[in-house]
């Protein structure tokens, strides 16, 4: 199992390295624009109460917080790095298992001493230590860019250890959905389109969910399991929230086994 | 208890079950058996009441026309995919139960050859050692040198010859009990197919059972000791290669402007075809007796060929 965790590591350096490198420097870009936000803010604030509250819903700017503090400012940030780090996660879950029949390499991995049990346990804790090394990298850039660009202003600390606490069980919702998708499916052609297709898609239905009202789209994205603008405004997680996530990822998990152990390999 | 016993203990148990599973004398056991294996892709049959016996040290032909149901009998095999029904054992274990231990002693090479793209050669061949609990380093540089296979290489970048000769090395390099081959001379040259037939052989001598799967007759008649002819996803028939090779017919095609048919009728021309100014027949006797009559015709032209195995299938199997 050690020999396949390696070799899938591996694969994966490269694409840490992009994700890391976009996350940090979208931290930074939209973070870098946070001292002239913060120095004009009543202005600011007065522009944003002409525009319609759906559509500050829709981007989750409504959370109560205002847009001047630091955190407030942070969540319209934060939201954004939720969505690189949802498509990193379904990309590395729609491809996980699917890569081996899409570039018909299954037989090779499948004709070797090894169960398939532990060929799903091994790409899934290569993927696992993959979203943490973005993870960690991720809270240093959070910290890192509030400390540069924050001129003084105070915040509450753990208010967004919390929000950064919640990134992992947020990328193994995506992760785990999509690698059961990949292999309920019989062969998924393109990871790109339906990794981007899952994290936008539930990323829309959070937005449409602000603006129609009511929990229940909501109870389908994890944008709003873990949503930015709650956690920040409660100091808290909504735990009937992140017990769906949970459950949605036992499920996405125990679907991949059962599908996977029963799948036939089909060669060119 | 003291290890020293325990240890003995270890080692007795060990050794019995050994000797339990030793085949009786004389008796050499099966490696591969199937009984009645049937897949099914939706409601198309791939392979229907497949039952076959390969036994220890035997090279075992499987041979039939593209579609036959030769790959789906391996892949099943090879826990691949999974039988609608029936029976598949491979060292007297079930193939779909204990796949993982079965494959530690199989090497096997597909018909077609796909690994890792940007690996170079021998990271994919350390890779697939590190499958296997032994140190294949010596085997593995021995059989790329007779495969003159360039280790430094990125699989990218190799001929589709060449990924077959890194499927015969990686496939080989442990040192496997049952080697089995689905179609594996596709891409090789000449050359290297009788540098490959040569390592098979020499791997059959040290006692590995070979499963080797082809529609080229000549190659299977080469190589085998016994086939199975699959066609329509049955086997028809599990033959001695003695029995196939007196079966051993030729397609003659001849040219001329006045061809006198009636010095064809020997025994053994069957399936005769009149064109213009072409006769064409099977032919399967003493060949001394053909080249006769042959050569007492004034011919343009004449054609000895190895019927395809689908005309040896449609006229000799049906």
């Amino acid at each position: 199992m050690l020999n396949i965790f390696k070799y899938e590591f591996k694969m994966y350096q490269k694409s840490i390295l992009l994700w890391m490198i976009s996350i940090v420097g979208l931290l930074f870009a939209m973070m870098a624009f946070y001292p002239s936000f913060g120095n004009d803010s009543e202005i600011l604030e007065k522009m944003l109460k002409n525009y319609p509250e759906e559509l500050l819903k829709a981007f989750g700017m409504s959370g109560g917080i205002p847009l001047s503090s630091v955190l407030g400012y942070f969540v319209f940030t934060f939201v954004l790095v939720q969505l690189c780090l949802a498509i990193q996660a379904a990309n590395y879950g729609f491809s996980i298992l699917s890569v081996e029949e899409r570039e018909f390499t299954a037989d090779y991995l499948m004709s070797k001493p090894v169960s398939r049990v532990r060929i799903i346990n091994a790409k899934f804790l290569a993927a696992l230590l993959a979203l943490t090394i973005t993870n960690i990298v991720t809270w240093i850039g959070s910290f890192g860019c509030i400390e540069i660009f924050r001129e003084g202003k105070e915040y509450d600390a753990t208010k967004l250890i919390i929000l950064l606490a919640t990134i992992l069980l947020f990328q193994l919702v995506f992760l785990t959905v999509g690698m059961a998708i990949s292999v309920v499916l019989r062969r998924i052609r393109s990871v790109l389109t339906f990794s981007i297709s899952l994290a936008f898609g539930t990323y829309i239905l959070n937005s449409v969910r602000a603006i129609v009202g009511g929990e229940t789209l909501g109870y389908l994205s994890p944008f709003y399991h873990f949503d930015p603008a709650y956690i920040l405004k409660n100091g808290n997680l909504d735990i009937s929230m992140v017990l769906i996530s949970i459950v949605f990822i036992i499920v996405s998990v125990s679907v991949t086994y059962v599908f996977y152990l029963k799948r036939d390999i089909y060669s060119l | 208890m003291p290890e020293v016993f325990l240890n003995h203990a270890n080692a007795y148990s060990r050794i019995r079950v050994y000797f339990m599973n030793m085949p009786k004398e004389g008796k050499l056991m099966n490696i591969i058996e199937t009984n009645k294996l049937t897949k099914y892709y939706g409601k198309s049959p791939g392979i229907i009441d497949v039952s076959m016996e390969v036994k220890e040290k035997e090279i075992f032909g499987f041979i039939g026309p593209n579609g036959a149901g030769k790959s789906t009998t391996i892949r099943t095999l090879m826990g691949l995919i999974f039988p609608t029904s029936g029976k598949a054992e491979i060292f007297g274990k079930n193939c779909m139960k204990e796949g993982p231990n079965i494959r530690r002693d199989i090497g096997y090479l597909p018909s077609e050859v796909f690994y890792y793209e940007r690996m170079k050669v021998i990271d994919l061949l350390n890779y697939t050692a590190g499958f296997f609990k032994k140190d294949c380093k010596n085997r593995m540089n021995e059989l790329a040198e007779i495969m003159e296979l360039d280790l430094n290489r990125r699989i990218e970048d190799l001929s589709y010859g060449n990924k077959k000769k890194v499927g015969i090395v990686q496939g080989l390099l442990h040192s496997p009990k049952l080697i089995i081959l689905d179609e594996p001379t596709s891409g090789l040259d000449p050359l290297m197919q009788q540098k490959f037939f040569d390592i098979i052989k020499k791997e059959n001598e040290k006692g590995t059972t070979i499963f080797f799967s082809s529609h080229i007759l000549s190659e299977v008649q080469e190589l085998c000791n016994r086939v199975a002819i699959i066609k329509d996803g049955s086997i028809i028939r599990t033959e001695d290669i003695k029995t196939l090779r007196e079966n051993n017919y030729k397609k003659i095609t001849i040219r001329g402007d006045k061809i006198d048919q009636s010095k064809f009728k020997i025994k053994g021309v069957t399936k005769i075809v009149n064109g213009k100014n072409e006769f064409k027949f099977f032919y399967k006797g003493d060949i001394n007796k053909m080249t006769n009559a042959i050569s007492s015709e004034k011919l343009k032209d004449v054609l000895i060929e190895e019927p395809t195995l689908e005309e040896i299938f449609m006229h000799y199997y049906k």
